[in-house]
This record gives C-alpha cells, sequence and structure tokens, in this order.
C-alpha cells in the first residue's frame, strides 16, 4: 500500500462531498427563476384580480378601471377553432402513420416533417399565416390567428395519436376483425378507445400551450380593445393582452398584465394537472 | 409525458414497437374501408403540404429582398428601414449571440440538475423537484418576458451592468452605456427558458444508461463522481450532445421573452450590455411597422432563414438521438453481465 493512501481517499471524499455539493446547488440555481417568477405574477397578479378584470375591456387609455374581459372571451375563442382544425387532421394522420403506414419512404417523410414542424419558431408561423391568410383576406382575424395555433397544435397531436396507438396491443385490432367489424370501425371504436386517454392528455398539454402563445398572434388575431367573437374580425387574447400592457407605460396597465400573466399560468397549471391525473389514473393497454 | 422531453426518446420507441399491424385483408376491405384509408392519408400528407407551404409563402413574400439584396444580405451590418437598405447581420449576431450565452448557463445548469435528479436525490425529492422544473417549460414565453422586464432587468443593472461597467468598462465585453434591457438580460431569459428542455432531456439520457454499467463501475470501488465522470458521462456523451443541439434549437427561435428584454436596435457590439435584437425578436419588434414592401420582404427573408434554420438544427437533434439510441442498445454485452450462453457454460 502506497504510503499516502489515506491521504488519497481523504481527497476523494472531500472530492465527493464537493461535486455532490456543486450539483446541490445547480438544482437550487435552476429552482429560483422558478420562486421567483410565480412568486412575483402570483403577487403582482392576485392585486390585479376583481370583479371587473375578468368581465369589462380595457378601459381608455390612461385611464384606471376596466379589464381583460375580451381577451379570455378571444383565447377561448382563438383556441377553440385550433382545436377544431387540428384535432381532426392530427388524429387522422397519426392513425395513419400508427395504423397503415409504419414502414415506407413517405411515412417517413410525414414523420421527420412533422417532427421537424415542431421546432419551427412560432413567430414564423404568424408570419406565414399573415402572408397566406391575412394578405389575402384583407384584414386581421380570429380565424388567422387560430390557423396559426392550429399549426402549432398539429404536430403534436400527430406524435401523440402515433405514439398511443402503437402501445395498443395488436391483438385488440384482430379480435375487433375476427368478428367481422370493418376495419374502420375497429380503428375508431376500438383502437382509438383504447389510446384515448393518453392522446387526450397530449391534447390538454398542447392546448394548454396554445393557451399561452403570443408570437403568432401578433399579426394575424392582432388583439382588439372591445368585444369580438365574429371569427372574422380582429380579437384580442390573453398573452397579447400580457404583452401589450406589459410594455405600455401605464402602472395600471402593467398591473392588468400581472394579472393577465397570473390567469395564464392557471389555465396552464390546469392544463398540466388535468393531463396528469387523468394519465395517473387510467393507463393505456 | 410533455412534447419536449419526448423529442430525444421517441425514435427509441419507434424503432422497437415492430412492424405494421397490417389491418384487414385487402379483400375484406369495404368501400367504408378504403374512403377512411384514404382520408387518413390525405391528412398525413396534409404535414407535408403544411411545410411546403410554409417555406414557398414565405421565399415568393421575401422575393424583392433576395432579389436587391442577394446572398450579401446575411454579413450586411446596416439595417436602416429609412433609406430601404436591409442586411441581417445584426439579428444574425444577436441570435447567435444570446444563443451562446444561453446555451452555455443551461447546459451547465441543466446537466447538473439531471445529474443531482437521477444519481443523487431520493424518489420523492426527484419527483417534486422534477414536476417543478417540468412546470417551468410549461409557463408561457411572455410571462417570462414579463418578469425579465420588471425583475430580472432592474436586478441585473443595479447589481451586475452598473457595478462591472463601472470598474471594467475598458473591457469590450463589459463596455457601458448600460440602458437595462440588453443581450445578458435576453441570453439569462433564454438559460432560464431553456433549461428545462436540457434537464428533461439529460435525465433520460442518464436514465437509459444501463444499471450495470454503474454497478460495475462501484464493484470497482470508485465514488460516484468518478463513476459519474470515468462511466456515466461518456456512456451519455452522443444523447446529451442531442440535448445541447434541441436547447440550441429552442433558443434560437424563442421570441416573446427575448423581444421584450433585449433592447430593440439594429447594431453588431461584443458587449454584454448592448442592445440588441434577434432573427426572430426583429420581426416581432418591426413587423407591424414595415409598411415599405421591402422592409417587409426582408423580414420575412428573415423568416424564411429562420424556418430553414430550425428545421436543420431539429434534423441534426433527431439524428443525433437515433444515433445514440442506437449505440445505447450495443452497450449491454459490454456491461459487465456475461451473456446467457456464457454463464451456461460456465
Amino acid at each position: 500500500m502506497p504510503p499516502d493512501a489515506g491521504r488519497w481517499t481523504a481527497w476523494r471524499r472531500v472530492q465527493e462531498r464537493a461535486v455532490t455539493l456543486c450539483l446541490l446547488l445547480a438544482t437550487g440555481v435552476v429552482l429560483v427563476p422558478v420562486a421567483s417568477v410565480l412568486y412575483v405574477t402570483v403577487r403582482n397578479g392576485i392585486a390585479a384580480w376583481n370583479w371587473a378584470f375578468f368581465t369589462q375591456v380595457p378601459a381608455a387609455v390612461g385611464a384606471s378601471g376596466g379589464g381583460v374581459g375580451n381577451a379570455i372571451a378571444g383565447t377561448a375563442l382563438l383556441v377553440m377553432l385550433a382545436l377544431f382544425v387540428a384535432a381532426p387532421v392530427g388524429l387522422m394522420a397519426g392513425v395513419y402513420l400508427s395504423e397503415f403506414g409504419r414502414e415506407g419512404g413517405f411515412p417517413r417523410a410525414v414523420r421527420v416533417v412533422n417532427d421537424a414542424l415542431m421546432g419551427v419558431p412560432t413567430i414564423v408561423l404568424g408570419i406565414f399565416v399573415y402572408a397566406a391568410v391575412v394578405v389575402p383576406m384583407g384584414h386581421f382575424s380570429a380565424l388567422a390567428g387560430s390557423v396559426a395555433l392550429a399549426l402549432i397544435l398539429i404536430p403534436t397531436v400527430v406524435r401523440v395519436t402515433e405514439d398511443m396507438l402503437r402501445m395498443v396491443p395488436p391483438e385488440l385490432r384482430d379480435a375487433g376483425l375476427a368478428l367481422g367489424v370493418p376495419e374502420w370501425r375497429v380503428i375508431t371504436s376500438i383502437v382509438l378507445r383504447a389510446a384515448f386517454p393518453g392522446i387526450l392528455t397530449g391534447i390538454a398539454l398542447g392546448v394548454a400551450r396554445i393557451a399561452g402563445e403570443t408570437a403568432p398572434l401578433l399579426f394575424t388575431a392582432f388583439g382588439n380593445p372591445n368585444w369580438a367573437l365574429n371569427p372574422l374580425q380582429p380579437v384580442s387574447a390573453l398573452p397579447l393582452q400580457v404583452f401589450l400592457d406589459a410594455v405600455s407605460p401605464y402602472a395600471d396597465l402593467q398591473q392588468k398584465a400581472w394579472g393577465a400573466a397570473l390567469l395564464l399560468i392557471v389555465i396552464v397549471a390546469c392544463g398540466n394537472g388535468f393531463a396528469r391525473a387523468y394519465t395517473y389514473g387510467r393507463k393505456v393497454g | 409525458m410533455t412534447k419536449r422531453s419526448s423529442a430525444g426518446s421517441a425514435p427509441v420507441a419507434r424503432r422497437s414497437s415492430g412492424s405494421d399491424p397490417g389491418g384487414a385483408p385487402a379483400a375484406l376491405r369495404s368501400r367504408g374501408d378504403r374512403a377512411f384509408r384514404l382520408a387518413t392519408m390525405l391528412a398525413a400528407a396534409a404535414v407535408l403540404a403544411a411545410a411546403a407551404a410554409i417555406a414557398f409563402v414565405l421565399l415568393r413574400a421575401s422575393a424583392p429582398a433576395i432579389s436587391r439584396f442577394g446572398p450579401a444580405f446575411l454579413v450586411r451590418a446596416d439595417w436602416d428601414p429609412i433609406r430601404l437598405s436591409f442586411g441581417a447581420l445584426p439579428f444574425v449576431w444577436g441570435t447567435l449571440y444570446t444563443t451562446a450565452i444561453a446555451t452555455v448557463l443551461a447546459v451547465a445548469a441543466g446537466v447538473m440538475t439531471a445529474l443531482y435528479l437521477t444519481e443523487v436525490a431520493g424518489g420523492g425529492t426527484r419527483a417534486v423537484l422534477g414536476f417543478t422544473i417540468e412546470f417551468l417549460a410549461a409557463i408561457p414565453s411572455v410571462i417570462f418576458g414579463l418578469w425579465g422586464l420588471y425583475v430580472l432587468i432592474p436586478w441585473l443593472r443595479d447589481h451586475v451592468a452598473v457595478p462591472l461597467s463601472m470598474r471594467a468598462g475598458d473591457f469590450p465585453l463589459l463596455a457601458g452605456p448600460v440602458y437595462g434591457p440588453g443581450m445578458l438580460a435576453a441570453g439569462l431569459v433564454l438559460a432560464v427558458m431553456i433549461v428545462p428542455t436540457v434537464a428533461a432531456v439529460s435525465r433520460e439520457v442518464f436514465a437509459s444508461v444501463p444499471e450495470t454499467l454503474r454497478d460495475a463501475a462501484y464493484a470497482l470501488g470508485v465514488t460516484r463522481w468518478e463513476m459519474v465522470r470515468t462511466v456515466l458521462l461518456p456512456a451519455a456523451k452522443g444523447g446529451l450532445l442531442g440535448a445541447v443541439v434541441l436547447a440550441v434549437g429552442r433558443a434560437m427561435g424563442e421570441t416573446m421573452a427575448v423581444t421584450m428584454v433585449i433592447g430593440n436596435a439594429a447594431a453588431v457590439s461584443v458587449s454584454l450590455f448592448a442592445p440588441g435584437n434577434t432573427m426572430s425578436s426583429v420581426i416581432a419588434n418591426q413587423f407591424a411597422e414595415a409598411t415599405e414592401r421591402l422592409h417587409q420582404a426582408a423580414l420575412m427573408e428573415i423568416g424564411l432563414l429562420l424556418f430553414l434554420t430550425t428545421l436543420l438544427v431539429n434534423l441534426g437533434a433527431r439524428w443525433l438521438a437515433a444515433r445514440t439510441a442506437a449505440r445505447a442498445m450495443m452497450v449491454p454485452p459490454f456491461a459487465g453481465a456475461p451473456e446467457e450462453g456464457q454463464a451456461d457454460a460456465a
């Protein structure tokens, strides 16, 4: 045994402790911003919440009072329209990839492009929809905003549908077919139903995400200070309202921004909480 | 599962889950079945069509700028909406600068957090912290912008930027004047936003390293850190690289938070405190007021470049993940446990 073995062991022990401490510190450093964002948003947001905040439209610039009721309604409208487009397309494409196109060039291309679309910056989708929808229509609209949001949602739905359908045991399909059930009924009534909890979870997370998107709405839904629920007219949305109020010079509007931000966090937390509770309750297969 | 954390692992699941379920034999397919198949195929084709449409529409909309400035657009530092002279260099620079700050910080903190969660923390801590960090990933970008604007920037200005540039302002990296919004603020906000991605993907990568490798190392009497340094990190190298590329992709495209804290200036400066713009934030900042056709086309061209770059980065991350998955499957034979046949023979 070398004479300094004891010292070497002691050094290794110190090293071990130091590294563990570093890892703990790094985790702490990551948690500080989470804590700060949540604390500041809750503290400032609660102060902005009152009945008028949820039920009224913004007050005239510079005046105090008013609320973000129109933005809440606008976000609901945008998300619903986006879901209306994205859910059927995404589900069908996911069914194709899992049930009919596991191998081959075309499905592989769809998979690669779909995954790549998930990473496209949402501002790019925003200006695409501006050029493809807003310019031909001649004006901003909720419809254009929801097309942009649908483009964000579709890749998520395709991916989660394919992944969840693949977990359904093939025996279920065989059993259905053996009973003489038409293929399309086997897929819609048996396979999709078995995978439904997982798909719903994915869609809930996707909806929570698009509800918080600002960049794709800047040049599509645009914002609207009044009540507007016509899909062909510009509408406001919560994240848009947060952005516009945050960069305004008025303290009252800045407080509204915090209130709207808190509401967004609550929506996102609900989406995530729902997804979690639902998947814990039932497992696929 | 979350969209973000699943990105790295999906190719593995896809590979292992076998071939076509087959469905009904062709002779038994009814007219309804054929219609259903066709409809799902059209939906899948719609995904390809959407991507093609994005590329085509952006290309057409940026045509005036492309024909006016050509490839030099990327390296011209001049961005002047009044004289209609446009070059993207300040924004390419801003994107590279802020992405670099964010990636370095987020990778360091994210990988260490993942190590803590997989190797040190107990089950309860792991679940709670894991959930908290994943929640960070779900918070909308605009809220980070709001937080950056009213919490991070004032703090940075008073406790970091002003003291540093007063004492070491001769050093170009720390040169003033300090406005508040700027590259450092944007880089930090981005780092906070991409840490969950890095941590989540790294956790998956560490978890996918076979337990037998760790056991073999511990059996030789190494400490935890020695095991991490000599066994875990080398085995996880490829997957971690995938995590880094994913993080870069997210940082490059992130818009709202950056737009709110970067200061909206078209300048190329090495100072951490200089205001700037990234490729995505310049679109958010200027598109609404771009009434001139050429100005709008130049912004569209930046969008097109951003689209193509993030496509490439994401394909790269996917390729890395797939390659690592293949390699991870090759690990078990080296993992110390004798293969079944050998065990019987012995």
